[in-house]
């Protein structure tokens, strides 16, 4: 008999698939296959994958035997730097900690006038524009892309270099060479603009780490080009793809997008924003991690040595934390999701994704209350088999 | 209610600031965790506890009146 493969597949574009759903209410939780013929452990329910996901037994280095690796791609890319997603403690606390000072609340806020301006600049150039648009590459690309740009401080003369290579590198993520090589690209950039930093450093990110960092040995250039290149892998097709399977889900609860006009109520837009980070829950393939040690979770006793998935989407819609559910319904406070992960690698830039979020839904609420799909949603085309879900496009007309 | 703090954990995700404003905050430089108000009156232990909840590094334990984790 041929088993089904985690992840198995929707059957609603806006719901996990069924089958993982349904394991969620069984007594047992199973080990499924994955495509390269191991058997994780999949935790469904959200306390056990919470405790999964912070609790330091269980290793996030992929480079382990038997490590549940959610595809090729991801096997080609531990050949490379370390990074943060991928490092254990104490060395991942040490990394996260020289970086953390510039992710705070307080800091993302200080971003909300330029990114603010960003999302400004394209409904700028959509409204002059005939009245349609593809929301992906009109909007959400260029928004998620300037927003990191500013913050590393890549010159405005390599925005359309560092574009091109970033569009390369995600496109044609499944293919392993193309992309690997843009990505080779992208990093010998990053490592000659912290070259350029060291000699005259900006009030960005990558001066301010090569003045704090850098120059004290704390961290080698390489590291620092890695971590820039991290921020850009792990913050820029993710936001992208939050901004537009975000606007249309708004556009299935047309009361909830006018509700998002007024000026008055941030904490609405604030709930709404947590709400769809919760519902949509993009990161679709699970966060997986390896045990070092014998941990049970649950009933089950994990052994060293096998693989884990905390499947979030599932879990973001367990009933005994969320009582939403299944719905979408931004009155329920949507509070303690695990869309951003859980445990020492919560999302680092999770601030800053809500303020482009929020940003963004609330200014096309405001400026194109028309809005609408320009095709049936039949006729979108979802990210079903990529590591971060979306839509390939958007389009628009309003 | 009384709140110790393993700073040495925190991960800067900030839902402490988030949801309790009053009594947690990030430094400035380093991003880590800093309490604002060791002891906060009753009105804001619902925030606190949610703080204490959230936070995925378990940086935040909240004791009770007596000073019993
Ligand atoms: C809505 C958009 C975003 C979503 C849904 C998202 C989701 C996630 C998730 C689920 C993780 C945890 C991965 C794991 O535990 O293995 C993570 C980690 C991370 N994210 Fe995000 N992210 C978003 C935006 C961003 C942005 C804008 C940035 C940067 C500015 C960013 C930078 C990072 C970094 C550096 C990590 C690794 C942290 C660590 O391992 O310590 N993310 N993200
Ligand atoms: S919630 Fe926890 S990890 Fe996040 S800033 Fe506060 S103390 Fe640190």
């Amino acid at each position: 008999m041929t088993e089904v493969l985690y992840p198995m597949a929707r059957q609603c574009p806006f719901a996990p698939p069924e089958e993982v759903t349904r394991l969620r209410d069984e007594p047992e939780v199973p080990r499924v296959p994955i495509w390269n013929g191991v058997r994780p452990w999949l935790f469904t329910r959200y306390e056990d994958a919470r405790l999964v996901l912070s609790d330091p037994r269980f290793s996030a280095d992929k480079s382990r035997p038997g490590y549940p690796l959610s595809s090729a791609v991801a096997a080609a890319e531990t050949a490379v730097e370390p990074t943060l997603l991928i490092m254990d403690n104490p060395e991942h606390d040490a990394l996260r900690r020289l970086v953390l000072g510039e992710f705070t609340v307080r800091r993302a806020e200080s971003w909300r006038p330029a990114v603010r301006s960003v999302v400004a600049g394209c409904l700028d150039r959509m409204l002059d524009g005939p009245r349609r648009a593809d929301l992906v590459t009109d909007l959400a690309l260029p928004v998620a892309l300037s927003v990191i740009c500013e913050f590393l401080g890549v010159p405005l003369a390599d925005r359309e270099l560092f574009r091109s290579l970033t569009h390369t590198m995600n496109a044609v993520a499944g293919t392993t060479g193309t992309a690997a090589a843009a990505r080779q690209e992208l990093q010998d950039y990053l490592e000659s603009l912290v070259a350029a930093r060291e000699k005259d450093p900006g009030d960005d990110f990558i001066g301010r780490m090569v003045v704090r960092h850098v120059g004290t040995g704390a961290m080698s250039r390489r590291t620092l080009s890695a971590m820039a290149l991290l921020l850009l892998t792990a913050g820029h097709d993710t936001t992208a793809n939050m901004v537009s399977l975000g606007i249309l889900t708004l556009l299935r609860y047309p009361g909830r997008f006018a509700a998002l006009r007024g000026h008055e109520d941030p904490r609405q837009l604030a709930d709404t924003v947590e709400e769809l980070l919760r519902h949509l829950t993009i990161v679709q393939r699970g966060i997986r991690r390896i045990a070092t040690e014998d941990v049970e979770v649950g009933d089950r006793l994990v052994k060293a040595g096998q693989g884990v998935i905390a499947a979030i989407n599932v879990a973001n819609r367990d009933p005994s934390r969320f009582p939403s559910g299944e719905d979408f319904d931004p009155d329920v406070r949507a509070h303690g999701h695990l869309a951003f992960g859980y445990g020492p690698h919560q999302c680092l830039g999770q601030s800053l994704a809500k303020v482009e979020l929020q940003e963004t839904y609330h200014a096309v609420a405001h400026r194109l209350p028309e809005l609408r799909l320009a095709v049936p949603v039949e006729e979108i085309r979802f990210k079903s088999d990529m590591a971060v879900y979306g839509v390939h496009e958007l389009p628009v007309t309003w | 209610m009384k709140i110790t703090l393993e700073p040495e954990r925190c991960v800067g995700a900030g839902h402490c600031v988030l949801s309790a404003p009053e009594v947690f905050d990030q430094d400035e430089s380093d991003g880590v965790v800093v309490l604002l108000d060791t002891e906060p009156g009753a009105a804001l232990a619902d925030a606190v506890h949610e703080a204490a909840d959230l936070c995925p590094a378990r940086a935040i334990l909240v004791g009770g009146e007596d000073g019993t984790p």
